[in-house]
């Protein structure tokens, strides 16, 4: 997934549970059925993990841009210069 | 939300949070509940009435316990326990609380019932007090919720006497 599609699949998942959360009480208390609600509950745990777990294309409608491997040859990486070793200096008591 | 495995976790933690949200949710709306039970109970007859060799008083008597107990249900109920307590002072202790008859009662349907029987467990006093005694039957009832706080509650039914005399 890309960045924006992993905001969209927390998003999407926050207010998926939260909304089978508030349905399945509702309809349990209505119906006086503890069953109910925990039943509705469970099929939209199920659901909400079909939708957004899985790595769907929606989620990637925005790829991120990774450098082209022929620019790379271009800018080679820098070496680590010999002054990064002398940095530790050892503790004198 | 970076990998598979990360999403699913996030998911499962949040929906078990979700859920002991609405249990404790579902147990509060259990006090909006405002229960009104009636209950009655006739000792029908008095089987016998012996001392044993043990000292001990012993009685054995027919009940008749008739109760609507079916205002203590709500949707949140798993089952409610019930038993009739027998209670009465002796000069060695001041509260003496024998329990008779117990039932289980799981259906709404089933919490308003009579029933005839003699007691279940044995009437035993602790030495030799119980001619002619004064006792209460207390009917306790304990409601068991699917989640939640269980809730304990009793009805006093009080003059009730004891033969004078062994029988």
């Amino acid at each position: 997934m890309d960045w924006q599609g992993q905001s969209l699949a927390e998003k999407l998942m926050q207010i998926m549970l939260l909304g089978f959360a508030v349905i399945a009480f509702g309809t349990g208390y209505l119906t006086a059925s503890f069953q109910t609600m925990i039943l509705i509950y469970a099929v939209g745990v199920v659901l909400t993990t079909l939708v957004t777990v899985p790595n769907w294309p929606v989620f990637n409608r925005h790829p991120l841009k990774w450098l082209d491997p022929s620019e790379v040859e271009k800018h080679p990486k820098p070496q680590p210069s010999s002054n990064v070793n002398s940095k530790k200096k050892p503790i004198k008591k | 939300m970076h990998s598979f495995g990360y999403r699913a976790n996030a998911l499962f933690t949040f929906a078990v949070t979700i859920l002991g949200f609405m249990c404790a949710l579902a147990s509060f709306t259990d006090s909006f509940n405002s229960p009104s039970p009636s209950v009655q109970v006739q000792v029908l007859k008095v089987n016998w009435f012996q001392k044993q060799p043990n000292g001990n008083d012993e009685v054995s008597m027919t009940l008749n316990i008739s109760a609507d107990l079916q205002s203590l249900f709500t949707w949140n109920t798993k089952q409610v326990f019930v038993f009739l307590a027998a209670e009465y002072v002796t000069p060695k202790h001041v509260l003496n609380q024998i329990s008779l008859w117990d039932a289980i009662i799981q259906e709404k349907e089933n919490a308003k019932f009579t029933i005839t029987t003699s007691n279940k467990y044995r009437f035993i006093d602790q030495g030799s007090n119980l001619r002619g005694k004064e006792f209460n039957l207390t009917l306790h009832w304990h409601v068991m919720p699917k989640t939640g706080k269980m809730l304990a509650d009793k009805v006093v039914l009080p003059g009730y006497r004891l033969p004078a005399e062994y029988r």
